[in-house]
């Protein structure tokens, strides 16, 4: 059974425990109002994904909780503090991996612990690990333009675990590789939020991708951007990643997501 | 693969060489010596040790101008990249410098500063600065805005955006500005002494033109560039060991 609720903000308020909170978001570019009085909870341990069409302010919306950007007013929380920037409980992935192209695997990958002051061995201990887990053991010493776009963001991936943040903002992460790298990085995702107990949050402009990898699906208009549905898929989840894309509630919320968004889509 | 550029660059070389011999036996002109005989007025220089007295005189100006020229290049294209305030202050100025005709504002230089050491490292730093700053400059302004934030959010200061992603990003183009800029000041260094007061190897060139001595002063000309070459060369070894991965390629491909 899915579960659809139209998105109010009375119905938003957290019946379970938020590790993000966003109240009362606004953000102007100048005259553009770029998002409006956005309200929405991220369940602590969960995959949120903010789904919407083009330039419906959800990277906007993923720069503010990260700390990117200041919002224009309201107020972002994780685990109930304020957010006032970048902060060490939240790590991002980005849309083009931003690696440094003058640094091995290993240092990319220790980076975000170097600019914390961790020790060199230390760190290059703590990222090894993380390299092993994302599959790229072996690949240490490589540069950047050594590997393929998959392998790239597996780095990138492998950086914002190694600081061992307890939220991950993913903007778009797989939009710059391939269709089959892309859906084995959709299952190892799904393993990956079982595991790691911690709290993603995760845009996407795929809805398949969406449905696929989220438990909740935070449905963006745009201009002023909103929330207009909260989507929490409900029975596919537990049945194993090879039938998701069988199922017949995983198929219904694709449509339904389809017809609310189509008409926005130019 | 390194024994090969070595070897096609030692072809380049020889072609250059025996073109210049032939056209200097051809002649064409009286005034164009053969290879092999401006070969032979180097050697005699050498030998009799004329030529370093010469350098010694060309290469204060030079190595002092350059030297300006890269710390503060380096540092005011930072400032200009950084601050669009200041880029608008100070861009201008660099943009003139660059297209300025040089010869013609020796003798302004010469009138303010007179005709010793202080306007030969002008005329060195007008020709070697503003590429540096340019170049520094337009690096900095065009680091990619991901690679920035990807440092702020994994909590860099300002201070560590600057040198662990904003400089080494830049790196390229400026090492880059640093070779034009050290190619131009060589320009300037023997353009000084050509213009100003004749010392060193601007010296010898003018001094052997006078008395039609042209092995000798083509033996000049072939010395600095000479030496430029192997200046230059350094400057990449330089950048190859400070900044490794950068001649791997981008990954923004």
């Amino acid at each position: 059974m899915s579960q659809i609720n139209p998105a109010s903000l009375k119905e938003a308020t957290p019946a379970v425990d938020s590790a993000v909170s966003v109240r009362n978001v606004s953000k102007n570019y100048g005259d553009v109002q770029a998002l409006k009085d956005l309200s929405l909870e991220f369940p602590r341990g969960e995959l949120t994904s903010l789904l919407g069409p083009s330039g419906c302010g959800k990277t906007t919306l993923l720069k503010i909780i990260a700390g990117l950007l200041p919002q224009t007013s309201g107020q972002i929380e994780v685990n109930g503090k304020t957010v006032n920037g970048p902060g060490p409980d939240r790590a991002f992935v980005f849309q083009d991996f931003a690696l440094l192209p003058w640094a091995s695997v290993l240092r990319n990958v220790a980076f975000g612990l170097e600019l914390r002051g961790v020790a060199k061995s230390e760190r290059e201990a703590i990222a090894e690990k993380y390299i092993r887990e994302v599959g790229l053991a072996g690949f240490e010493k490589k540069f950047p333009h050594q590997l393929s776009g998959g392998m790239r963001q597996r780095v990138g991936l492998a950086r914002a675990l190694s600081v061992n943040a307890q939220v991950l903002l993913l903007d778009e992460p797989f939009s710059a590789v391939d269709e089959q790298t892309r859906r084995k990085f959709q299952e190892d995702l799904l393993q990956l939020v079982a595991n790691e107990k911690k709290t993603f949050i995760f845009v996407t402009h795929s809805i398949e991708e969406a449905v696929y990898v989220s438990d909740q699906i935070a449905i963006l208009l745009p201009r002023p951007s909103r929330v207009s549905e909260i989507i929490r898929p409900s029975s596919f989840r537990g049945k194993g990643v090879e039938n998701i894309r069988r199922d017949p509630e995983y198929l219904d919320i694709v449509d339904e997501i389809w017809a609310s968004l189509r008409s926005y889509v130019e | 693969m390194l024994n090969r550029s070595l070897l096609l660059k030692l072809l380049s070389a020889a072609i250059v060489f025996t073109a210049w011999e032939i056209a200097g036996r051809i002649p064409v002109s009286y005034a164009f010596p053969t290879f092999l005989e401006s070969m032979g007025a180097l050697a005699r220089m050498t030998f009799d040790g004329s030529i370093f007295l010469a350098y010694a005189e060309t290469l204060k100006p030079l190595l002092l101008g350059v030297a300006i020229s890269a710390f503060v290049g380096i540092g005011l294209g930072l400032w200009i990249g950084l601050s669009a305030r200041f880029e608008w202050l100070f861009g201008p100025i660099f943009i003139v410098m660059q297209a300025a005709p040089l010869a013609a504002l020796i003798p302004i230089l010469v009138m303010v500063y007179g005709i010793g050491l202080t306007s030969k490292v002008f005329v060195v730093c007008i020709m070697a600065m503003p590429v540096i700053v340019l170049n520094t400059a337009s690096a900095v302004r065009n680091t990619p805005t991901s690679m920035k934030e990807m440092a702020t959010s994994f909590l860099a200061s300002d201070r560590e955006v600057l040198t662990k992603i904003i400089i080494p990003a830049a790196s390229p183009v400026i090492f880059s500005g640093l070779r034009l800029g050290v190619s131009a000041g060589f320009i300037g260094a023997i353009l000084s002494e050509l213009k100003i007061t004749p010392t060193g190897v601007g010296d010898i060139i003018s001094y052997s033109r006078s008395i039609a001595d042209y092995p000798s002063m083509y033996a000049a000309i072939f010395s600095i560039i000479l030496l430029a070459v192997v200046f230059l060369n350094l400057l990449e070894v330089v950048e190859n060991y400070l900044f490794e991965g950068n001649n791997r390629g981008y990954v923004s491909d």
